[in-house]
């Protein structure tokens, strides 16, 4: 608004910007220098950059943390595990979300909203406690080996918790939502003329699907799959709850490097690492975001 | 085209799977909160002898409190810096650092909560060694969610300043009004669903983190996320189970709340259309 003065523009722009500069991005570069420090027993647990040793100041910084990373193969190994994890169930929500959101976008209004307010309504219950849910479910004397051994189709329980399978579908049942809105948003805004002209020239379904429909909702498919993908790269949660030995994500390494082994400055240098692979999709899934904005 | 039969078939199988997988599980912890037994697998019989047990619970109790008090805090201040931060974003197109604003405005979204929680610890831990305060505990709790609640508020905010008729707004200052009284009496309730559901939101997702207020919390303070992680840690326990329950309800009834509001502003707004339209 043009009529609130210099000093309203500066204090509307100007409270949250200075609060998120204190409590993110100044944060973001205080980990960095914890990243170039030693490990100490102390408070902090950290060494200093500089510090004076009689003559003058003295730089401090050393790069052993990120060569211990490079070096020690479990890092690479979470960083890839995490990757791989989260890639898989992005590809999983776009399998199981598209189909929903395509059944939801056309469906008539009424019923569209409510549909929609029960996707979201899961993301707003607590997420530890719809992780904590497939537990039960998943034991080895849990619901669906109880369900299995009685019908008799099983003799001995099958193996469901504390491995791959149920963390991918801890990631996938988490995320769906995320994946699910966008694509609905893509998806109603399709222009449903384009489908009828393609199917009158003759076109079969399929090709119609590949040909138009799916092209048309990429934006979606791109901004949903950031949704799932960057998030569940970093997950904690459910590998810790759902995950078993063989689970290696990286969430949980810094998690354990920064309490169990109270390592903080090798934590730092995993969460140094972990944002600068994650700075590519970040700006772009900045800009999708910013799009949606402009548009 | 497909014969619309097997498209309605395909779309109502995609629905209910959907569903099915989405909320099987809750409704299933939701009835096994009601189960007599400890074991979470056997069914005998109903029973609220959990939700008893869990009112004698001191340890749940508190950090319940904890929990609600923090999520109100940083809610209300996640409120005003997000609906200022969302204002400037959708109203003024120009001014210095808009880009990197924009950037720390929407990357807390997507940064995985281990670096935001690390990230403030670390920040938290400096300030101590410097100004020698403040301690660790609920404030620096509030404030970390604070931070992270304002930039989803920004997100609602701005959306629904985007879609907001601008000539109203005009209309009231060609006819006088001051800006104050223009922003207390036509912006500000024209924005109030997303502001509405942007407290909501800071509220909700204050009550359910447990990464970033593992991280920056000090000796005095527990959540209940931290409560229930170092529980269910230990096992399934139906203590949980039921608490799980309550908390579906406590965050359930507002969300349906807040649904219902935008549903009929929705339905409103569509209403008005269709009579200038005629």
């Amino acid at each position: 608004m043009t009529g609130l003065g210099r000093l309203g523009r500066l204090v509307l722009i100007g409270v949250p910007f200075f609060w998120l500069a204190l409590f993110f991005l100044l944060p973001l570069l205080i980990v960095g220098k914890v990243s170039l420090a030693e490990s100490t027993i102390g408070i902090p647990p950290y060494t200093p950059l500089i510090a004076h040793d009689g003559r003058g100041l003295k730089l401090l910084a050393t790069a052993a943390n990120f060569a211990l990373i490079a070096s020690d193969d479990l890092y690479l190994r979470a960083y890839l595990g995490s990757l791989g994890n989260a890639a898989l169930a992005t590809a999983l929500c776009l399998i199981i979300g598209y189909p929903v959101a395509y059944a939801i976008a056309r469906c008539q209004t009424g019923r569209r909203q409510l549909l929609l307010f029960l996707v979201m309504l899961p993301f707003w219950t607590s997420f530890l406690i719809r992780v904590y849910a497939w537990i039960a479910i998943l034991e080895p004397n849990g619901l669906v080996n109880q369900a299995l051994t009685s019908l008799g189709l099983i003799a001995a329980p099958l193996p469901l918790l504390n491995n791959q399978f149920s963390v991918e579908l801890g990631l996938v049942y988490s995320y769906l939502p995320f994946m699910i809105l966008p694509l609905y948003g893509s998806l109603s805004n399709l222009d449903r003329s384009l489908i009828e002209a393609a199917a009158d020239l003759g076109a079969r379904p399929l090709r119609v699907f590949l040909g138009v429909t799916l092209p048309l909702t990429l934006p979606g498919i791109a901004a949903g799959s950031l949704l799932v993908l960057i998030p569940a790269i970093g997950e904690f949660v459910i590998p810790d709850l759902l995950g078993g030995p063989d689970t290696l994500m990286i969430g949980k390494v810094l998690w354990d490097e920064f309490f169990n082994n109270r390592d903080w400055p090798v934590a730092a240098a995993v969460a140094v690492v972990l944002v600068a692979a994650l700075a590519v999709p970040l700006l772009a899934a900045q800009r999708f975001l910013e799009r949606g904005h402009a548009r | 085209m497909i014969p619309p039969r097997a498209a309605g078939w395909f779309g109502l199988g995609a629905l209910i799977l959907g569903f099915g997988f989405l909320y099987a599980p809750i409704v299933l912890l939701v009835l096994y909160s009601f189960n007599a037994s400890r074991l979470v697998t056997v069914w005998a019989g109903f029973s609220t002898r959990w939700y008893g047990a869990l009112l004698h619970d001191e340890a749940f109790g508190a950090a319940a409190l904890t929990s609600l008090e923090v999520a109100a805090m940083a809610a209300t201040v996640s409120l005003v810096l997000g609906s200022c931060a969302g204002f400037s974003m959708a109203r003024f197109a120009r001014f210095p650092g808009r880009l990197v604003f924009g950037f720390a405005l929407l990357a807390p979204l997507v940064v995985p909560e281990v670096i935001l929680g690390l990230s403030l610890l670390l920040l938290f831990v400096a300030c101590e060694s410097w100004f020698g305060g403040p301690s660790r505990g609920m404030l620096t709790i509030t404030v970390a969610h604070a931070t992270f609640g304002a930039c989803f508020v920004s997100v609602l905010v701005r959306a629904q300043l985007t879609g907001f008729d601008r000539a109203l707004e005009e209309a009231a200052l060609d006819l006088g009004a001051r800006p104050w009284t223009v922003l207390m009496r036509i912006t500000l309730p024209g924005i109030r669903p997303a502001l509405v559901s942007g407290w909501l939101l800071a509220f909700t997702l204050s009550l359910d983190d447990l990464v970033i207020a593992s991280f920056v919390t000090g000796p005095s303070a527990t959540t209940l996320p931290m409560a229930v992680f170092s529980s269910v840690r230990l096992g399934v326990s139906p203590e949980v189970n039921a608490l799980a329950t309550l908390f579906l309800c406590v965050v359930f009834l507002p969300v349906a709340f807040a649904g219902w509001l935008m549903a009929r502003a929705e339905r409103r707004r569509q209403l008005t259309q269709q009579v200038r339209g005629e």
